[in-house]
């Protein structure tokens, strides 16, 4: 029974990291934009698929890997600048209508490039248990991989000049401006970045969930019920909201409801957060004295 | 009516660090300026004075690309008026805006970063001792985060982090917006420290027209978009009308 558990638990952190990462993606256009980005998963999946091109045109894994996060992240920013930038003052309904659009145009993309048969993707991972046989190998490789970009994306915002800046820009557009931070291209940036995050988890959980057009809406539900409930304005909660799902998850799917209602517990975390502390557990209080 | 521009014309040339020609700026379809000339003397304070909603807030937006506008406008002989916010500040405007612009979920250390951020980071970080010698209480909540400032220290923080840019213009918005009277005071004698070691030029916007007087050399009254009248500080306060509308007595 502890060792059911434990493995639970475990693998609670493996795909938790997964939504974690996408949370975290998530967040950072919320920060930014104010407004959910719901083609986040759909763009995680289309980048996975950039990924299998490669893989499947002859170059190694980590190559492919990179090229994906690489073209990810031109995507993003491209994104921005051509589809969100003219929507800057845009009423709240446009803006969502654009995020839907962009959902169902990426998701089709998909479809229509890559067809809608499911794919098996590879892991570079060695297929054997680890750590006495709690974690498969590429459980704990993509945990691992999650951990470093995690790492990696708080480094970057808490200690360099860029990370401040786009932190600045997405907290105060005017004071940021009459700093001379360039704003635009710091929302830009946070879109790619947020892409090339989104990229890295797609790879990470294709060969778990294996590769078609839809395999990302499911998780940015997990992601976005992590996002919420760590605190949808706060990075750091997100991401541990995004492990907390995780692991409620693969709890709740082995002992409570089964495997089939797992996504009802996401919704149902959703809907709690919402309605108790819709700033989530870690949602920023702003101080302001005047 | 006299202006800088005429000043002293003669004995000794004088040279307009900024200057404003038929300046109009509008909102969406509210008009704000009707076509206002101004300057800012090299190394000089000229304080903009008016009512509520006479246009000061906008004047500032304006020179900083912040509102749409026509006319022209130039620092140092360069146009700027048809220029983007982030490149006029990377010629040297910097502006402490109007309800002071503080980033209240950073800290006071990345607020400050952020005012150097057109600079070099190791320069900038020489001049943050500098500036706590002006403000030794932005020390002491280096680490913290800015939303928890007072109100006088935010207008402190507002005021470094324009200054952190280098600036040869320094827009002030209501420095004394809010505060109470004895750290207006302060605040100003800080002011007139920093522009004698700086020799930055400032354009001062001020509901309270006795401070501004006393710290400006030239002033501007602003009525409902329209400069109405202009010169040397010292002549504006003899006004009769200025002293009953603006000043009180």
């Amino acid at each position: 029974m502890l060792a059911g558990v434990i493995h639970q638990i475990m693998s609670g952190i493996a795909t938790g990291g997964i939504y974690a990462s996408v949370a975290l993606a998530l967040v950072m256009i919320y920060q930014a934009t104010h407004h959910v980005n719901f083609a986040q998963g759909e763009m995680a999946t289309f980048s996975t698929y950039i990924a299998l091109t490669f893989i499947n045109a002859g170059f190694p894994y980590w190559i492919a890997f990179t090229a994906a996060v690489v073209v990810s992240f031109a995507i993003g920013v491209a994104i921005e600048r051509v589809l969100m930038r003219p929507l800057a003052n845009a009423p709240i309904l446009a803006s969502v209508g654009v995020f839907v659009g962009l959902l169902l145009i990426v998701n089709s993309l998909s479809g229509w490039f890559f067809d809608y048969t499911i794919k098996q993707f590879p892991t570079p991972f060695p297929d054997r248990p680890m750590l006495g046989g709690y974690l498969s190998g590429h459980e704990l490789g993509s945990t691992a991989v999650t951990l470093i970009v995690l790492l990696s994306v708080y480094l970057f915002f808490r200690h360099t000049r860029l990370g401040l800046a786009m932190r600045a820009a997405a907290f105060n557009a005017t004071s940021s401006r009459l700093v001379g931070v360039r704003v635009g291209w710091m929302l830009a940036l946070g879109w790619g970045l947020a892409a090339a995050i989104g990229a890295v988890a797609g790879c990470m959980v294709a060969p778990i969930v294996f590769l078609d057009p839809n395999m990302m809406s499911g998780i940015l539900l997990y992601a976005f019920a992590g996002a919420l409930l760590g605190g949808i304005d706060n990075p750091l909660g997100a991401v541990l909201g995004g492990f907390a799902v995780g692991i409620i998850e693969n709890l709740g799917g082995a002992y409570l409801v089964g495997t089939e209602l797992k996504l009802t517990l996401a919704l149902a975390i959703i809907v709690m957060v919402l309605t108790i502390k819709p700033t989530g557990l870690m949602g920023r209080k702003v101080y302001s004295r005047v | 009516m006299r202006s800088p521009f005429t000043r002293r014309g003669g004995q000794e040339r004088v040279t307009n660090l900024l200057e404003a020609k038929g300046l109009h700026a509008a909102y969406g379809e509210t008009r704000v300026l009707h076509g206002i000339d101004f300057a800012v003397r090299q190394g000089g304070v000229t304080a903009l004075l008016g009512a509520n909603g006479a246009g000061k807030t906008t004047t500032l937006r304006a020179i900083c690309g912040l509102v749409r506008t026509t006319g022209t406008m130039t620092l140092d002989g360069k146009r700027i008026d048809a220029m983007a916010t982030e490149d006029i500040v990377r010629l040297g405007v910097a502006h402490v805006p109007e309800g002071r612009g503080t980033f209240m979920e950073l800290t006071v250390e990345e607020n400050m970063r952020l005012g150097a951020y057109t600079r070099p980071a190791r320069e900038a970080t020489a001049d943050f001792e500098h500036m706590f010698d002006y403000f030794p209480r932005l020390k002491e909540r280096y680490k913290q985060q800015a939303g928890t400032l007072s109100g006088g220290e935010q207008q402190m923080l507002a005021i470094v982090r324009a200054l952190l840019l280098r600036p040869r213009l320094l827009l002030l918005d209501e420095p004394s917006f809010g505060l109470a009277p004895l750290i207006v005071q302060e605040i100003f004698r800080i002011l007139a420290r920093i522009r004698q070691d700086a020799g930055v030029s400032i354009l001062l916007v001020e509901q309270n027209a006795a401070i501004a007087l006393e710290f400006a050399e030239d002033a501007y009254l602003l009525e409902t978009g329209r400069i109405v009248m202009a010169g040397s500080s010292a002549d504006i306060s003899k006004d009769e009308g200025v002293r009953r509308s603006y000043l009180g007595y």
